[in-house]
């Protein structure tokens, strides 16, 4: 049973905008990340990465490294325990491949993918030394894109894997999963349209682009107990899959929490903490550090993945939609696990059609493990969808926001992996960007004779719940320490603390948030899936009120009344003839005579985010004599359920649409003819810069989650969602011209406009 | 082995005196031997800007220096923007626009930033765009930076 909530609009703490608790740490260069982590005693590690996107690996020759002065220990595969028989996937004996992604150990499956690893007295020894470590390649024919995957007699790039395609076990394949969702009937739904449209778009794989490199430092004690600090979006996470890397139980690895800097959904698989602890134990105990270079963080942690979106759909003369059907084929890299599952949960979550059918293909590609990134598989398929409906609102001439409204996803409406939307706030959405300022203004006239448009996409993104604890303790002088175990990334510590001060009638200041060690507090997922202020959000709402009901029987024994006798309210307890009245700072010094110091906690698992929406309008200019693309107004309007903190809520969605920017018409995984990927430094993998931006408008829809006592619904990540379409919806406005391959470069658009 | 070099600086206002390798680069040598661990490595080769420091008023990455380089100079890091009056300007503003996410840039923007508001105390937003261009932030889209830089600017 799931509780639902009647949220109320007036909030003391809720919706205002405190300085966060970890501010001035941040802004005076105090907050300690990963890197910047000292221990006594320590020694650096550094990887050997291979030099092939696809070969044997014949012969590995570690001798010389173990003889260089200043080398303390050397690593392969065959230090890490044994891989495990995974058992999940329909009963499928499938091997735990992430073993074999941390270390190659008779293969590699991209350039950059780890060989061995050396640690050493300090960081240039180490990098020295690992370049001793001899390795002899058989080289194989290299597979870097889905279409040659799939090809006949294409190679084959995992010997032992069988593919499940719909159900069948297959060998010699590179397809590791085809799904279908389907609903109504599709045939029938086509026939009866009056204009069908078909369009397939193309991706490359990009990065998340996080600011700060992947890090990892592990001390292995004789006794087995192994310490780990290191980058990452979820302590817990670490510190389970390391033990697993390791063939340690997960209670003997303690995590300790290090500021972030940058995730993304990168941050949530472990690359170097299992190589730390494994040099550790092999240095008697050493403290080891690894900081990963740029070039590496590009070529071997996880990218979104490329891939083709084709999606056909039918709709009537009278504008309603009879039936579409998308085939979504992702890039997974090297080993299974694109993120095409919720590709394709997203990929029509913003309409309602009486007929549905969607295909995925997990594909496996010469390319680096694909992660998540920031609702991961979602704006791959956004650019698909929302590229069809602005075809058809252009073929017929219909209002692009109208159409959209009339075929709008509501309460009640069926998503296209067949589950029924609770109450949604797209439609609200629309509306307001209807309304907005921006979609009603004049697009204006380039001075320079550039061209102008104006695109509209949307995006939707689930939302995820999951596990989270937050613990709770009253100090006498009437502030709240809390212990809560996600990862802040972006403000969750205030948005979290701010929802116990509104249960509590305290100042967001009064609460002081730790974020402890994994032996320290209950378990908490990572902080990925937009889940954060939401569930552990929740969990500080349920340790507030825990506290609240404790505090009540502490007044009932300072008033010698029954707790039923007694109100709580802003943070004061009156009794109910309102004669008596404390607050709780007052009563912060009487808990000593009234049986002892006040602590609560909660821990929670949360079933469902709360389906985030989102509506952008992008209007650019493009400079029809170099192709170039200047985005010069953007709005995003999003409903967030309820913004906690506005500023660092508008701060989400800001982020995610310039990261859509660059996704759209800059980011790409350039690659060699070899396969390798040519532009993995900063200069060439060209992320947006300040100069490339203007402000980004938000407009903040708040249609509250009735899964949440305030209302929240995950933020941070359908933001990315739209923009892709958005801009390419923009450049079809200004050339008439429509690209369909990621990024909208300039001799893309030079190209479009000559043919 | 390699030769190490002595260096006589000044980082912060403060004298210091060490020995670095020849190889060194002052980014290295402020995190591991000075221990200044707020500027912040994040790509090595002069393109994040998460490692700006102020030499002699100057904005440079600090990893693209060589440490042996600053012998002589004058280093300020963000370690240094703080006094014993409280935070620089530039601080305030960034925490009260919420100019930060992550915070692994903000050392980076706040050197920069200052080398900016240190010599044009009113920037259009084109010239703080075009000024900060050479520092990364992938959390913000950069809108409440330039408004904290902003909001710096016409308060100081």
């Amino acid at each position: 049973m799931v509780e639902l909530f009647e949220n109320k609009a007036n909030y003391k703490v809720i919706g205002t905008r405190p300085v966060r608790h970890d501010g001035v740490d941040k802004v005076t260069g105090r907050a300690v990340y990963g890197a910047d982590v000292k221990v006594p005693g320590l020694i650096w590690g550094e990887v050997l990465r291979s030099t092939e996107v696809h070969a044997k690996i014949k012969s590995i020759d570690t001798s010389a490294a173990e003889k260089f002065p200043g080398v303390i220990a050397v690593m392969t595969h065959d230090d890490l325990a044994t891989p495990g028989r995974d058992t999940t996937r329909n009963g499928l004996n499938d091997v735990d491949r992430e073993f074999f992604n941390i270390m190659a150990k008779d293969k590699v499956m991209y350039k950059g993918h780890v060989i061995a690893a050396v640690a050493a007295i300090d960081r240039n020894t180490a990098q020295e030394a690992v370049r001793k470590i001899k390795v002899e390649y058989e080289k194989l024919q290299p597979v870097t894109n889905v279409d040659d995957a799939v090809a006949k007699n294409a190679p084959i790039l995992l010997d032992d894997l069988i593919g499940d395609h719909l159900g069948e076990d297959v060998k010699n394949t590179n397809i590791a999963t085809h799904f279908r969702h389907e609903f109504g009937n599709v045939e029938e739904g086509f026939e009866s349209a009056d204009l069908i449209v078909d369009k397939e778009v193309t991706l490359q794989m990009v990065h998340q682009g996080y600011i700060e490199p992947h890090n990892a430092t592990a001390i292995w004690n004789e006794d087995n107990k192994v310490t780990v600090w290191s980058s990452t979006q979820g302590s817990f996470g670490v510190r389970d899959q390391t033990a697993k890397f390791i063939g340690l139980p997960p209670s003997s690895v303690r995590v300790n929490y290090s500021e972030i800097g940058g995730g993304f959904g990168g941050k949530t698989k472990v690359y170097l903490s299992p190589i730390a602890a494994i040099l550790s134990k092999k240095s008697n105990g050493r403290p080891v550090k690894i900081v990963m270079d740029r070039p590496s963080v590009f070529q071997a942690t996880g990218p979104a993945p490329g891939g083709k979106v084709r999606v056909k759909m039918g709709v009537t003369n009278e504008g309603k939609i009879t039936a579409a059907h998308a085939t979504i084929r992702y890039e997974a890299g090297a080993y299974p696990g694109s993120a095409v599952n919720a590709g394709a949960i997203c990929i029509f979550a913003c309409y309602e059609m009486p007929a549905s059918r969607i295909d995925g293909y997990d594909i496996v590609v010469n390319k680096p493990k694909s992660a998540a990134y920031r609702a991961p598989g979602s704006p791959q398929a956004a650019f698909a969808i929302e590229t069809v409906i602005d075809e058809i609102c252009d073929q017929k001439g219909w209002d692009k926001i109208q159409f959209r409204l009339d075929n709008a996803a509501k309460k009640g409406t069926r998503r296209g992996d067949g589950v029924l939307l609770e109450k949604i706030g797209f439609e609200e959405s629309l509306q307001a960007a209807q309304k907005s300022e921006h979609w009603n203004s004049d697009i204006g006239k380039s001075k320079e004779g550039k061209l102008r448009g104006r695109g509209l996409a949307c995006g939707y993104w689930m939302n995820g719940g999951g596990l989270s604890t937050c613990d709770l303790m009253l100090t006498d002088d009437g502030t709240v320490m809390m212990n809560e175990g996600s990862a802040d990334i972006g403000g969750t510590r205030a948005s979290i603390a701010m929802q116990a001060a509104e249960v509590l009638g305290l100042s967001a200041e009064d609460i002081k948030p730790t974020i402890p060690d994994t032996d320290s507090i209950g378990y908490t997922g990572m902080t990925g899936g937009s889940r954060t202020t939401f569930a552990t959000g929740y969990a500080a709402y349920l340790a507030a009120q825990s506290m609240v009901d404790q505090l009540k029987s502490r007044v009932a024994i300072l008033w010698e009344l029954n707790e039923d006798d007694i109100d709580f309210n802003e943070g004061f307890f009156t009794s109910n003839d309102q004669e008596l009245k404390i607050s709780i700072k007052e009563l912060s010094g009487k808990l000593e005579s009234t049986g002892g110091p006040v602590s609560s906690t909660a821990s929670v698992n949360m079933a469902a985010g709360g389906n985030g929406y989102a509506v952008h309008i992008c209007d650019l200019e493009i400079d029809p004599e170099t192709g170039k693309t200047d985005v010069v107004r953007y709005t995003a309007i999003q409903d967030v359920g309820k913004a906690i903190h506005p500023s660092y809520a508008e701060g989400q969605i800001q982020g995610g649409v310039v990261q859509g920017i660059g996704w759209a018409l800059n980011e790409e995984y350039y690659l060699h003819p070899d396969g390798s990927m040519a532009n993995h430094s900063f200069l060439d993998y060209r992320m947006p810069t300040c100069l490339d931006m203007p402000m980004i408008e938000t407009i903040m829809v708040e249609v509250p989650n009735p899964n949440h006592p305030y209302g929240v619904r995950g933020v941070g990540e359908v933001t990315l969602a739209p923009p892709i379409a958005a801009a390419s919806n923009a450049v079809k406005d200004a050339t008439n011209k429509r690209i369909l391959e990621q990024p909208i470069k300039p001799s893309r658009i030079l190209k479009a406009i000559r043919d | 082995m390699t030769t190490n070099i002595h260096i006589t600086t000044k980082i912060n206002n403060q004298p210091y005196e060490f020995l670095a390798p020849s190889y060194m680069s002052l980014l290295d040598a402020l995190r591991e031997i000075v221990g200044l661990t707020g500027t912040k490595e994040g790509c090595l080769d002069g393109n994040c800007g998460a490692c700006t420091v102020n030499i002699d008023g100057r904005i440079v990455d600090s990893c693209l220096v060589l440490a042996a380089e600053i012998d002589g100079c004058d280093v300020q890091t963000v370690e240094g923007l703080a006094t014993s009056e409280g935070l620089h300007p530039l601080q305030k503003a960034f925490l009260e626009e919420a100019a930060l996410q992550c915070g692994i840039c903000t050392p980076g923007f706040l050197v920069a930033a200052k080398g900016l508001l240190d010599n044009e105390p009113n920037p259009s937003e084109h010239r703080i765009r075009h000024w900060l261009a050479g520092n990364l932030c992938r959390c913000t889209g950069y809108d409440k930076i330039v408004k904290a830089v902003q909001k710096a600017a016409s308060e100081s």
